[in-house]
């Protein structure tokens, strides 16, 4: 049979995912942890603690700042020392709380037990008030608050679950590991979402560079599907590795042959795409009432000795982590956010985690030092890796002219911000730090003009 | 041999002759009727085409000119007072006259005031570094260095220095059409006021941050200290957002806040003299003197009018500490 | 640890660089290039060495001294521009003529429009009609391959010349076959008069995979240039054998293969999209059979591709990649 996969573009980098043998660890706490509020796509949480204050582990301390946004709970337990602006991993300010640590003492209620909890609640609006309690967000990358994913708009109706353990991205191996030893959890997890969203099918989508776990989560689902009939329908599926699989779009694209339009949303094709973290965090929201206050990191690369996947409490500053797996590596060139391929470089080793903070990677010059850059030599393999179909070094030569409208007509906005095309270019082309310029221009564009249209259409309402 | 000449002459003159009416008749059937005053306004015009003025071209310019009731809403920057004055006549409106402006680069984060802290490793473009993260220096407000502004130049005005690293502007070239300033995503450029015989004082720094933090990542950064503001006597400084201002129409171009400023942010060009910073430093500190002398005096006489000795303190303590600042 | 970099994503990049991918082009044409310095001799080895040498030359004095900006020989495009160029002339070329082709290929048709990636026209092949319109005498000068130590040079017509100038004396193509006594596997295999890339379709057609295996190009044009030529001389030869040459003899002779595998693949010169590169490609083999067929020339290809050419920016401007999600 054919293996699996998205049906346009995509490339191969190497896989390096050396870190996949080590164990998920759990990190001790550090001395201060700086807890942002803003970590979601979203408005901003508003603090609702002061300077001074005592708070536990797993207390509120920021609340919603409006629809699209999520609860921030302190992940420790101490005083809140400060409330303000701190530089984030890229040097900018963001406002943070600080916290001092002091023990761990945790609010009551929370089960911290490692006992499974397989019985789950049969109340979607239950659940999703939990997930929304337990500050829930996509930890696949985009941070989307996971109670508003799970609420889709009246009148769609969602098909089909699909649950993200493909880790398309080189070096990061916390999914894997979730999936290998939390497997259990990410399934009661699946079926919690999958009854949110009253819906019959769950595709747990995991790449074939990582058959143990999907051997591992088919047994898992097996069991559990013998012991309740809330496992039903959740099925397990293998995909050729190819980057970018984990991108929704294309995700959707290869489990179900089904394409999101320009501007969709993936309900619109009755599709909800969470990651293997999430449906983790929401086993722990709903089951353990444990809010989303660590996540597991990837620390790795071929030049950082103690590579590791580590269980990490949001707020945790990236200096303390690396320095507890031994500093930075005297050949790291550059140190990154995520995965090599879309994650961010770090100016700042003295920001803080997040709760979308997934890997932290160190390259060293050789490996990622960007090529001078020479003449495009129109070889179209820009157009051939992006995953979206677009064409980049088009892009590229209308961005650089200014011509907003061509960009428009030739979808610069469907960009996925992969950096497939960049990874493809021979002559080092920096084709999407222009396109992605280009990308929120246009949309900027659009967004105003669709305002405009509506202005005009309730005056013309109103009249 | 010699008809053939003749034909041939006589084919092509003939094919000449048509083709050229043809020219002329189509021409004349498909002209565009135009207010004639856009193509007077338009000739009138630099022709620059840079859109300082706010429209596409000057083309635009003019047609929206023509139709205007007044110039209130138009003002070429490029051409200046002069070419306003011809297009009113042309129009027959009143012109306000403007003061000419000029940019400004509001940055003095050379190599050395502002050690890099890190290598950007993108491309040359000061709107990407900006969107991925706060600069090759501890400054998140400061100049980027990759020239945007310099591109969006149409006359040539800016130029980067590769010893500072900073752009500079030739103010014989610039003619105040704004490209720069739209290009800069720190907004680091500003339009302002030539100013008497291009004399100018304006704060060379937009780093918001706190004093240290601000200090810590430039030498030459405004650390909101307040000094400007108080030695000041004409109150065209204000200090918002921990970076001070200098209001060009409000100031005298003392440079008294020049000669005060400790980290040297406040900057003055043209001037024919070299600032003596000592001399007015002991000018303002013998003011000052004099200044709480007589405060002390109104308080002694106020205290003995109504008996509250309270009023003045706080002010006394802003001059002390001032004074241990400089 | 010395300052860290920061750049924006993507942080790995594939090792695939323009030289990587120029430097397969030279090591897939090495067959075509061992085989015609077996078969044409020193003579041969004095054109490919003039021709690189020339191009190369001719490149980094114009990006130096012209253009002043760092030379751009490192690309290697420059070596692919002179090998096929010299392939493409007979090996009897004078040096001369070979430094002029370079000139013209390199000066005028890559370098005038700003370099490797701007050009409209594959220059080896603007450098090989230039000298074809130029110097006639000694780009129809053919030689039958006589092996590398051959002293007596014989020298003959391409089949595709002697059959069309055949066909004009009123002959049939039957007849002029047998007379020459062409047969398919010599043209597979080697040994047939004409420029120096005709010389073996086996060479090239090894080359070609190695492209095809290293992913430099997609065979799409290749394949639809041969369907094509297969095609259309099916249908005229079936219709009138004794004037239209058939199939196999069109798709061995005058130099198609190295047109189709090397030159029409060019990425400058050709479209983007799959889909526009197919209609290249039908493009270039209906009008180098047309040229064959009803053209005072012999040999189409090299004026088929160059015609082609100048419809890329429209076909590019036609004919886009499928988009995700867009009907």
């Amino acid at each position: 049979m054919a293996r699996r996969t998205f049906s346009i573009g995509g490339v191969h980098p190497a896989d390096s995912k050396i870190s996949r043998d080590c164990k998920l660890e759990i990190l001790p706490t550090p001395p201060v942890v700086y807890i942002a509020v803003s970590q979601h796509i979203g408005a901003p949480a508003v603090p609702v603690v002061a300077v001074g204050d005592k708070v536990k582990t797993g207390q509120v301390i920021a609340e919603p700042g409006g629809f699209m946004s999520a609860y921030i709970h302190s992940s420790v337990s101490g005083t809140v020392k400060s409330i303000g602006p701190r530089k984030d991993l890229s040097g900018n300010n963001q406002v943070v709380i600080e916290i001092a640590v002091e023990g761990d003492e945790w609010v009551d209620g929370i089960d911290r037990s490692d006992t499974l909890v397989t019985e789950i609640p049969q109340d979607p609006k239950a659940i999703i008030e939990k997930i929304k309690l337990g500050g829930v967000v996509g930890l696949g990358g985009a941070t989307f608050p996971t109670h508003v994913k799970l609420s889709p708009p009246p009148g769609k109706k969602c098909e089909m679950l699909i649950i993200n353990g493909c880790e398309c991205e080189p070096y990061l191996t916390s999914d894997f590991r979730t999936l290998l030893e939390k497997g259990e959890q990410v399934v009661v997890g699946t079926a919690i979402i999958k009854k949110a969203l009253g819906v019959d099918k769950a595709t747990i989508a995991i790449e074939d560079n990582k058959p143990e776990a999907i051997d591992h989560i088919s047994k898992v689902v097996e069991t559990l599907k013998a012991k309740s009939a809330d496992f039903a329908g959740i099925e397990v599926m293998s995909l050729m590795k190819k980057y970018p699989e984990g991108g929704e779009k294309q995700l959707i694209d290869a489990v179900m042959n089904r394409q999101v339009k320009s501007g969709g949303l993936p309900i619109d094709v009755g599709a909800v795409v969470d990651n293997v973290c999430t449906a983790l965090a929401v086993y722990e929201a709903v089951q353990k009432n444990k809010p989303l206050i660590d996540n597991s990191v990837t620390v790795s690369g071929e030049c950082f000795p103690h590579q590791a996947n580590l269980v990490v409490r949001v707020g945790t500053p990236l200096k303390y982590i690396i320095d507890y797996l031994g500093g930075v590596p005297e050949s790291a060139a550059k140190v990154i956010s995520g995965g090599p391929m879309m994650g961010k470089a770090i100016s700042n080793l003295e920001a803080a985690s997040l709760k979308g903070t997934g890997g932290i990677l160190f390259l060293t010059r050789e490996q990622t030092k960007r090529m001078p850059e020479s003449s495009c030599i129109r070889c179209g393999k820009c157009a051939e890796a992006c995953p979206m179909g677009l064409e980049p070094f088009l892009l590229n030569r209308l961005a650089k002219a200014g011509k907003t409208d061509e960009l428009e007509a030739n979808a610069v906005q469907d960009c996925i911000m992969c950096g497939c095309c960049l990874y493809s270019c021979p002559a080092g082309i920096p084709l999407l730090d222009i396109i992605s310029q280009a990308r929120g221009q246009v949309m900027g564009i659009m967004k105003a003009r669709a305002a405009a249209a509506k202005a005009a259409a309730e005056a013309a309402k109103a009249k | 041999m010699t008809t053939t000449i003749i034909w041939t002459i006589a084919i092509i003159s003939g094919l000449g002759l048509v083709l050229a009416l043809t020219l002329y008749l189509v021409a004349q059937r498909f002209k565009v009727v135009e207010d004639p005053r856009i193509e007077l306004v338009e000739k009138a015009m630099p022709g620059a085409n840079c859109g300082g003025c706010g429209f596409a071209g000057c083309h635009a310019f003019a047609e929206s000119a023509v139709k205007a009731p007044n110039l209130d809403n138009h003002f070429c920057p490029v051409g200046g007072n002069d070419t306003m004055k011809q297009v009113a006549a042309i129009l027959g409106y009143e012109v306000k006259e403007k003061a000419p402006m000029v940019a400004v680069v509001r940055c003095n984060g050379t190599c050395e005031n502002r050690p890099k802290v890190n290598e950007y490793d993108g491309s040359l473009s000061c709107r990407v570094k900006a969107t991925l993260y706060s600069g090759d220096t501890g400054c998140s407000f400061g100049c980027l260095g990759c020239g945007d502004c310099v591109a969006a130049c149409k006359f040539g005005a800016l130029s980067m220095d590769p010893k500072t690293g900073l752009p500079v502007v030739d103010e014989s070239k610039c003619t105040a059409c704004g490209a720069c300033a739209k290009a800069c995503p720190k907004a680091i450029i500003e339009l302002r006021k030539k100013g008497p015989r291009g004399m100018r004082e304006y704060v060379s720094c937009v780093n918001k941050d706190k004093g240290p933090a601000a200090k810590k990542a430039c030498a030459a950064a405004c650390i909101g200290c307040g000094i400007c503001v108080k030695t000041c006597t004409h109150g065209a400084i204000v200090l918002e957002n921990n970076v001070a201002y200098i209001d060009p129409d409000k100031c005298k171009l003392c440079r008294e806040c020049e000669a005060m400023c400790p980290t040297g942010a406040i900057h003055g060009v043209n001037f024919p003299k070299p600032l003596d910073k000592d001399a007015v430093k002991a000018r303002i500190q013998e003011r000052q003197k004099k200044a709480r002398e007589a405060a002390a005096a109104a308080s002694e006489a106020a205290k003995a009018a109504a008996g509250d000795p309270v009023v003045n303190k706080a002010e006394v303590k802003v001059i002390k500490k001032e004074e241990s600042n400089g | 640890m010395d300052k860290i970099l920061v750049s924006p994503n993507p942080h790995l990049h594939s090792k695939t660089t323009t030289s990587v991918l120029m430097r397969d082009v030279v090591i897939a044409l090495l067959p075509a290039v061992i085989v015609s310095v077996v078969f044409y001799g020193w003579k041969e080895l004095l054109v490919l060495a003039v021709s690189v040498l020339s191009c190369v030359l001719i490149e980094y004095l114009i990006t130096r001294y012209c253009l002043k900006k760092a030379s751009t020989v490192g690309d290697w495009s420059a070596i692919v521009t002179g090998v096929l160029l010299a392939l493409n002339l007979p090996p009897t070329t004078p040096w001369w003529v070979v430094f002029t082709g370079a000139l013209v290929a390199i000066g005028v048709a890559k370098m005038t429009f700003g370099g490797l990636g701007q050009n409209v026209f594959n220059p080896a092949l603007v450098g090989r009609v230039f000298l074809l319109i130029s110097f006639p005498t000694y780009m129809t000068h053919w030689e039958i391959p006589q092996g590398l130590f051959g002293v007596d040079a014989v020298s003959g017509a391409t089949p595709l010349g002697a059959i069309k100038e055949g066909l004009m004396q009123g002959a049939t193509v039957p007849d002029l076959m047998a007379q020459h006594g062409y047969s398919y596997s010599q043209m597979l295999f080697a040994n047939i008069g004409g420029s120096a890339g005709e010389a073996c379709a086996i060479a090239i057609l090894i080359g070609f995979v190695y492209l095809l295996v290293r992913k430099v190009i997609k065979p799409w044009i290749t394949l639809s240039i041969l369907v094509t030529v297969a095609v259309v001389s099916c249908i005229f030869n079936m219709a009138d054998p004794a004037q239209f040459t058939g199939p196999l003899f069109n798709l061995l002779t005058g130099g198609l293969l190295l047109g189709a595998c090397f030159m029409a693949t060019d990425y400058v010169t050709s479209p983007m999209s799959t889909k526009g590169g197919i209609i290249f490609g039908v493009g270039i083999g209906f009008i180098t059979l047309m040229i064959r067929y009803f053209g005072s020339y012999p040999e189409g290809m090299s004026f088929a591709i160059l015609i082609m050419n100048s419809t890329v920016p429209l076909l590019n401007k036609w004919f886009h990649q499928k988009k995700y999600g867009r009907a």
